[in-house]
């Protein structure tokens, strides 16, 4: 059950969007598919929408091969990134459109309609335009729409991308209580881990048309495949070989043996959080993050020379595409 | 202080240009009189000429509604061969006179040309109404197609996908999303195609033999009165096809509805 992407290749001219892409998504999930811009994440799911047709490969919804189904069987909802509202018609007939489509009772149309717009907190604007509602309003209205012809995928296509950081974070939330309540396999596309981190169960990390790996935000974090995983789930430092997580690198004011000199470039307090930017000797630049405790008890100083040491290390062998499990230090 | 010159020297320009010309006109089509004016376009000859331009304004702007929208969802949307090459074709009839878009017909009608047999089986092409209206077809073909273009671009794929998931097939989705969306430069197209249609003088002269009650235009009609020195009968069919024209200006305002 769920959605099943088989082997899926699709190329653009001389562009590989995806290249021989597998992946499972379990019935009811919520996936996020992360990746920087060029990386396939949204051909992936314009594939599995039916709206971009593979080159090679097969999509299955429910055990049912739809590669050669048109979208609008598929029985899909889908949300766009810039919201894709119908600008000639009411908040209502937007959310209605699908199930008009499908000539369904005028009734039973209103009453499904009222009910989605109450769960998007939409109830007041019905009758209003596209036009008149803010951007946060839009998109919970495409996600009504969406939702009106109760599809049995629903795909997020960087739906909060085009929104202010604040109404990110709150419909973020937000996404993660509907899903609990509807409970209908979900797809996300996103750029920002941090997004992919909240509200996904499972992410998939594209790059370059390839699936780097699949799992869940903290086995991603804390195990992640290979370097490219690594440098985007979180900040990184690059030690030689190896690689160090701002948050472990400690700074001791002497040195102890296994620690490394490193002169204090720039401290940048963010509340909580310390930024520390540091360069060794060898002109490599690392950052370390501290809390704001940490920072105050060793009195950190522009200029100041200490001594860096990692207390979690991960190092990649080979080509730095096949795990390795991490060192603790 | 400028800016006062500016807008003096922008109307005086359009008085000059459009307003004092037509103006002349109106006055000078009563001259002889009202009942002169009104004699002179209720003539049999008058009421068939314009009956004719009417008609074949009928037939051509509808036909050259669907096409160009056709046309501007290919010029847009497709992804084929040629189209590059179809683009600049939608603009030929911008480009070459009328006169030679009549006297293409009159080569290709016309006896010893490629469909000039057509005649001889009782379909006759030249010198009557399906001349006419091919000719007026050809020179007013690029308006909608040219409004309707930009508005495509505009509004971009997204809303017809949007409908496409939401099980919408593709005359569903062009019904309810991308028309309402294009309605209002279609319109546009059409007051601008039903002007052409109807003013059109080179490319229908060329090709209608000018047979007074028989295949004369209004437009052919007021050349025939001014050369035969009925100047103020002239100026008052002028009167009737400018009046239509803004008619048609006038109900496509009416009834267009209010853009949210």
């Amino acid at each position: 059950m769920g959605i099943s992407v088989v082997e899926v290749s699709k190329r653009f001219n001389d562009f590989i969007a995806l290249d021989q892409v597998s992946l499972a998504i379990p019935e009811g999930s919520l996936t996020a598919l992360l990746g920087p811009s060029g990386s396939g994440k949204s051909t992936l799911l314009r594939v599995i929408a039916g709206l971009e047709q593979p080159d090679t490969g097969q999509v299955l919804l429910n055990d049912e091969d739809v590669t050669a189904t048109p979208a609008r069987e598929r029985g899909v909802g889908m949300v766009f990134q810039h919201y894709a509202a119908f600008k000639h018609m009411t908040v209502y007939d937007n959310v209605a459109f699908g199930l008009s489509i499908r000539r369904r009772p005028k009734s039973e149309i209103r009453g499904r309609v009222h009910e989605l717009l109450e769960l998007v907190q939409l109830e007041g604007l019905a009758q209003r335009y596209p036009a008149q509602l803010s951007g946060g309003q839009r998109q919970r209205m495409a996600l009504a729409r969406a939702l009106a012809v109760e599809p049995s995928v629903l795909l997020l296509d960087e739906p909060f991308g085009a929104l202010d950081a604040r109404v990110r974070k709150e419909l973020r939330a937000w996404l993660r209580r509907l899903h609990d309540e509807v409970h209908v396999t979900t797809i996300i596309v996103t750029h920002d881990q941090e997004e992919a981190m909240e509200v996904a169960g499972q992410i998939a990390v594209l790059n370059e048309g390839r699936v780097e790996q699949v799992g869940s935000p903290r086995e991603l974090y804390d195990r992640p495949a290979n370097e490219f995983v690594m440098s985007f789930v979180g900040p990184v430092n690059r030690l030689g070989d190896t690689f160090v997580r701002p948050h472990d690198v400690e700074l001791l004011l002497e040195p102890d043996g296994e620690t490394q000199e490193a002169m204090v470039e720039r401290v940048v307090h963010l509340g909580f959080e310390v930024r520390v930017e540091l360069v060794r000797d060898d002109g490599q630049h690392l950052q370390a993050q501290l809390t704001q405790e940490q920072a105050e008890q060793l009195e950190l100083e522009r200029g100041q020379i200490v001594y860096v040491r990692a207390s979690r290390e991960t190092a990649f062998s080979g080509g730095a595409r096949r795990p390795d499990l991490p060192r603790s230090g | 202080m400028s800016r006062y010159v500016l807008r003096f020297g922008v109307l005086g320009y359009l008085a000059l240009v459009l307003l004092v010309p037509v103006g002349f006109v109106f006055y000078r089509a009563f001259d002889n009189g009202f009942a002169h004016a009104w004699h002179a376009v209720t003539t049999p000859e008058a009421l068939h000429a314009l009956w004719l331009t009417l008609l074949i304004a009928a037939i051509a702007v509808p036909v050259n509604t669907v096409v160009g929208v056709i046309l501007a969802l290919a010029l847009v949307r497709g992804r084929f061969t040629g189209r590059g090459l179809l683009n600049a074709v939608v603009d030929l009839p911008l480009a070459i006179s009328p006169v030679i878009v009549g006297l293409g017909l009159v080569l290709l009608y016309g006896r010893g040309g490629w469909l000039g047999g057509l005649a001889d089986d009782g379909l006759k092409i030249l010198f009557a109404l399906p001349g006419m209206v091919l000719a007026t077809m050809f020179v007013s073909m690029p308006f909608v197609v040219r409004e309707v273009v930009p508005v495509l671009r505009e509004i971009g794929t997204e809303q017809e996908q949007a409908a496409e998931t939401l099980g919408g097939a593709p005359f569903q989705v062009f019904r309810r999303i991308t028309f309402p969306a294009i309605r209002g430069a279609v319109a546009y197209g059409v007051v601008l195609t039903t002007a052409r249609a109807i003013g059109e003088f080179g490319a229908v002269s060329a090709v209608s033999g000018n047979i007074e009650g028989k295949t004369q235009t209004l437009p052919l009609y007021v050349k025939a009165q001014f050369d035969g020195f009925d100047t103020s009968g002239a100026y008052a069919a002028s009167v009737v096809l400018a009046l239509i024209a803004i008619a048609v200006v006038v109900s496509l305002r009416i009834l267009q509805p209010k853009e949210q």
